[in-house]
């Protein structure tokens, strides 16, 4: 076990610096922004999956009283064979304005088609009515499968194939074929007594955040443009304006409002370009919401797939041979998070040899957007399920097959990288001594599933400055939306630097103007990298107050040690100053003291996780209960240990909701029947038990505390670990999500 | 959501009269849980709401073993399930009233506007079907009684005519060792639309032994709730068994005309009209038996 460092400030529960604002309801979110002349905005969405616009007429609508502008892709720059580098990559131009505002055809039902900005947003609404586009439909493709056939109607006329480094001849809806290898597939299979393959299909899922998607945008006479909105990060819309804009970044600001949940679906912009072309045009400010049905229609979602998985294992529990192939539904235009899933899905295994083959595909569905470790929990499907079956047939526990096959420290990855100290095999065991798991489990229809989960984290950019006031606090300055408790855990951080209170830091999410340059909060990156530039800058600011220290007892920087929030004199002098004493004593000094800190680490450490879920089947209906849960989670240093539990319990919800009942439901002509909260069923706290975390910290040696990013993995065991439950209960194999009760009673044999 | 006018009438009469005069472009509004978000969802087009909430006539709420229940056509739920009485001689409409919405929807919405609407998944109806429920509806030609399960002719469609409004609810008292029990299928446990619902009545005898009378209904598996009347007939003088209970789950099966939505499949709801018909049974001559 890695040493135990003593922490003032880390792994203590103090109450989030934001927490008065949103308990209150005074925190300020998008849908509260007002200011003087503003008008409404509001999106004419595609009434088709699949059409050609033949001819958008906006007289009638332009006409109505209170109608100020109106816009459609014609008001964008000219997008064609453009390429838009928004730093994580190229993205076709076209692609990224076309998901705006639709130019030569609608790709989903919901695509943004034209936007009416007026002086409310009963008038703007009913002008959208008004608007005249002809459509030409044409067959939708609403299924991966499908799509992938040659004979598939063709979303782009100009799509083709990219494998591994070659472009196909001919057009298709395959956007792109992805391949990792390890050792030898063949061998790998030859050596194996017990080959177990199986076919998975998903449903496609949305974020399901609470607070939908809004912009309000400004241009000031002298061409600044400013947008104030809800987004995972402010220097992402920043960039994204500018490339579909086509518009100078140096005249863009984006303000980031509150953000009410995002899980990956807020990063991508969808009303803040809109409602910055219906400023251009009216020269007033314009705000566009959108209501639920456009944020299931037009926005997320996480995709559908098709997964092959087939492993195999010698009689005595070796993992020898994994092979996958997954397809993913891109939506619209390319993108699918089949990557990642490709990443992740045999990471959790030392196993020589592996063969993944991943497939970007594009469907006349919205474009696919991260959600939460995205495809990492499609492909975990596959593959814990198979692991389980593995296990079962080869009559060793569950859990120690896990342990058996872990990865460890100097594993290689099947996609390249090795690992460093990593907490798989922990998190494993933590799960393996829990009451939960050693507890008896034997009611008719009664089951106990486990299943692990990987995800990688990602590090990038991010900035913090710091300055002291004379009271002995700071104020600390930071770019990343504050979506699960980060002001409080990067604050932490900076605390924990200095030897002050939690409380004695002030935190601010600030806009593109005032901070350096920070990346999305996502990948689980914001408590390790904005957290790492909070350490960093707070020991800039501990060097400067070294400085003043010096300064002031007249002697050698050298010689002046800083302690549990003590500055002292080791030089012989009996000199001591608190940080509070000095903070107050800058202005004698030289003036304030800044710090600040610019990082892109390297090191952000995967995520492991391993859940134990114990349900109830009632098999005259096919409802499935969740009676008990626990997960166990490598959390590297837990800052806020509160806040990991929060992160955990969350994501576990939402895999339970994507296991059981979330689903886009789709009619034949492409349109989905269940856009609301009504229908789209997310579980509500009536169908959950208490789920019980249990935090395993394996420091993260890329990180000065430890940390591990934790906000994703936790959704990627669930729906394998229910699946393996339900298989236990009632011995019936469940591949296809969500396992919704008409979909039980159908494997059951009772319809 | 659209413009409309507001008109909070005072009477009966007043109702009626905005009624007539704008036909299809009027609304009456109760609790408005139905109607309001219909109208902002642009599901339905209304010019005018008329507000019934003040006419003193439909916030009655009387009870007595001779005269059964009176329930006017905007009392809200929360009221039926918080009078004892009434949880005591109509258990089913008190399963209904109190899984419909949440604390705040049942503090507002209506048994009236439930059964106005005429969702075929409505969950009020099946229980106002197997208690016999009595429509008392006004119109330009004055009050005429109606049976519950001659009022809606399909989804959203009910036997109101230009002008008329539900004024109340009229349910006889049941006999003694008589219960009843209504439940719905849901995938969660809160916050959907009945898959299917099934209500069930039952009279046993003093003895407790055979089934003198029973009535079920169904909901979400047709056009209308619907009166499983061969299904209910055929337990009429059974002794309590497995055997009678089933074949009446099987009739009700025969009776439903399900289709495929969102909700569920057609499969599924022939399915859940079976095993929900035998759990409300059961349900209602346990609650007989526990009594
Ligand atoms: C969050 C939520 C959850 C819900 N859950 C459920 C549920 O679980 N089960 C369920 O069945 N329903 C549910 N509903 C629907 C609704 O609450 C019920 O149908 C409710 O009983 C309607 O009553 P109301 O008084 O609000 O009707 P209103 O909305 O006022 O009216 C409904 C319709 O009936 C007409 N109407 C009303 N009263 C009269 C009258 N006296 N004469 C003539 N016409 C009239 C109206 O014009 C309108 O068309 C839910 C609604 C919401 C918003």
């Amino acid at each position: 076990m890695p040493e135990k460092k003593e922490y003032k400030v880390i792994g203590t529960r103090p109450i989030r610096h934001d927490g008065v604002d949103k308990v209150t309801g005074r925190a300020l979110y998008g849908a509260d922004f007002h200011t003087a002349g503003l008008l409404h905005g509001r999106v004419l969405r595609s009434p088709h999956a699949h059409a050609r616009i033949l001819s958008i007429d906006t007289s009638r609508a332009e006409a109505y009283p209170g109608v100020k502008a109106i816009v459609t892709a014609k008001d964008l720059p000219d997008a064609a064979d453009k390429v838009a580098d928004l730093g994580e990559g190229a993205v076709h131009l076209k692609y990224l304005c076309d998901n705006i505002l639709a130019s030569d055809k609608a790709l989903y039902k919901g695509h943004a088609i034209a936007a009416v900005a007026a002086t409310n947003a009963h008038i703007a609404e009913e002008a959208c009515a008004l608007i005249d586009v002809a459509y030409e439909v044409l067959p939708p493709v609403l299924e991966v499968r499908q799509a992938m056939e040659p004979a598939a109607p063709l979303l782009h006329e100009t799509l083709k194939t990219g494998s591994l480094g070659e472009t196909a001849e001919e057009p298709s809806n395959v956007a792109s074929h992805l391949q990792h290898k390890k050792g030898d597939i063949e061998a790998g299979f030859a050596e194996a007594d017990v080959i177990i393959e199986r076919e998975f299909v998903t449903g496609t899922v949305h974020q399901g955040y609470i607070e939908p998607h809004n912009a309000t945008a400004l241009y000031n006479p002298d061409g600044q443009l400013t947008v104030w909105c809800s987004t995972q990060g402010a220097f992402t819309v920043r960039e994204q304006l500018t490339e579909i804009l086509q518009y100078p970044i140096s005249k863009i600001k984006v303000v980031p409002m509150e953000i009410g949940g995002g899980f990956g679906g807020k990063i991508n912009v969808y009303v803040e370009p809109v409602a910055a072309l219906l400023a251009k045009k009216t020269g007033k400010p314009v705000k566009v919401l959108m209501n639920r049905a456009d944020v299931f229609e037009g926005t997320g979602p996480t995709p559908a797939s098709f997964i092959r998985v087939k492993m195999g294992a010698t009689k005595d529990g070796k993992l020898t041979a994994a092979q996958t192939h997954l397809a993913f539904e891109a939506g619209a235009y390319p993108g699918s998070p089949v990557g990642a899933g490709a990443m992740c899905i045999f990471a959790p295994y030392d196993i020589a040899n592996v063969l993944i083959d991943g497939y970007d595909v594009v469907v006349n569905k919205p474009k696919s957007a991260p959600y939460r470790a995205p495809g990492a929990t499609n492909a975990a499907f596959g593959s814990e399920t198979v692991i389980d079956e593995l296990a079962k047939e080869l009559n060793i526990d569950a859990l120690e097959f896990r342990i058996m096959n872990g990865a460890k420290e100097g594993v290689k990855r099947a996609d390249g990288p090795v690992f460093p100290r990593i907490g798989f095999i922990e998190s494993v065991e933590a799960a393996k001594q829990h009451p939960h798991y050693t507890s008896p489990n034997g009611k008719k229809h009664h089951g106990r599933g486990v299943a692990s989960g990987f995800w990688f984290n990602i590090g990038l950019a991010s900035s913090v400055s710091i300055s002291v006031n004379p009271d002995g606090t700071i104020n600390l300055v930071e770019g990343s939306t504050d979506i699960g408790g980060t002001r409080a855990s990067i604050a932490m951080q900076a605390a924990e630097v200095l030897g002050i209170p939690a409380e004695s830091v002030n935190p601010s999410v600030v806009d593109t103007n005032s901070v350096g340059y920070t990346a999305v909060t996502g990948g689980s990156r914001t408590t390790f990298a904005t957290g790492y530039a909070a350490y960093e800058a707070a020991q800039d600011v501990k060097r400067q107050l070294i400085a003043r220290a010096a300064k002031l007892w007249e002697v050698d920087e050298e010689d002046v040690q800083f302690a549990d929030g003590e500055f002292s004199c080791i030089n012989g002098k009996e000199a001591q100053l608190s940080f509070h004493d000095l903070s107050a004593r800058l202005g004698e000094t030289g003036g304030p003291v800044v710090g600040s800190a610019a990082v892109n680490p390297p090191g952000a450490g995967g995520a492991f996780a391993t859940h134990i879920v114990d349900l109830e089947v009632d098999e005259d209906t096919g409802k499935v209960q969740i009676l008990r849960y626990t997960a166990t989670q490598d959390a590297g240093k837990a800052i806020h240990p509160s806040y990991v539990e929060g992160q955990i319990q969350g994501g576990v919800v939402q895999g339970i909701g994507w296991a059981l009942n979330e689903e886009y439901i789709y009619n034949a002509e492409g349109t989905m029947t269940n856009a609301s909260f009504l229908d789209y069923r997310i579980p509500t706290c009536l169908d959950l038990p208490m789920i019980d975390t249990v935090i395993v910290e394996v420091p993260n040696p890329g990180h000065p505390y430890g940390v591990r990013g934790v906000g994703e993995v936790p959704i990627v065991p669930p729906p394998a670990a229910i699946a393996n439950a339900i298989y236990d209960a009632i011995g019936i194999r469940m591949t296809e999500l969500p396992m919704s009760p008409d979909r039980m009673l159908k494997a059951m044999g009772k319809i | 959501m659209q413009a409309f006018e507001y008109v909070a009438a005072q009477t009966v009469p007043e109702a009626v009269a905005v009624l007539k005069e704008k036909g299809q472009q009027a609304r009456v509004l109760a609790g408005g849980t139905d109607l309001i978000v219909q109208v902002r969802e642009a599901k339905r087009d209304v010019d005018w709401m008329v507000d019934i909430k003040a006419i003193p006539e439909v916030n009655v709420l009387t009870h007595d073993s001779q005269n059964g229940l009176r329930l006017g056509a905007a009392v809200p739920c929360y009221q039926i399930y918080g009078t004892e009485s009434i949880c005591e001689s109509f258990p089913a409409l008190v399963d209904a009233t109190k899984i419909i919405g949440g604390t705040a929807i049942q503090g507002r919405a209506c048994v009236g506007g439930n059964l106005c609407n005429a969702s075929p998944a409505a969950d009020c109806i099946p229980p106002l079907i197997v208690l016999n429920a009595i429509c008392v509806i006004a119109g330009p030609g004055g009050e005429k009684e109606l049976p519950v399960g001659a009022f809606c002719t399909g989804p959203g469609q009910t036997a109101l005519e230009r002008g008329e409004m539900l004024v109340a609810l009229k349910i006889p008292q049941p006999s003694s060792h008589s219960s009843s029990y209504y439940l719905r299928f849901i995938p969660r446990n809160e916050m959907d639309i009945a898959v299917v619902g099934a209500g069930a009545a039952v009279t046993l005898d003093a003895a407790q032994e055979t089934i003198v009378s029973a009535r079920i209904a169904l909901a979400a598996v047709a056009p209308t709730p619907l009166f499983a009347e061969e299904a209910s007939a055929l337990l009429a003088g059974r002794e309590i068994s497995d055997a009678a209970i089933d074949e009446a789950a099987a009739a009700a099966q025969a009776i439903a005309r399900p289709i495929s939505d969102m909700r569920g499949t057609a499969e599924q709801r022939t399915h859940l009209v079976g095993v929900l018909t035998r759990r409300a049974l059961k349900g209602a001559i346990q609650r007989v038996l526990d009594a």
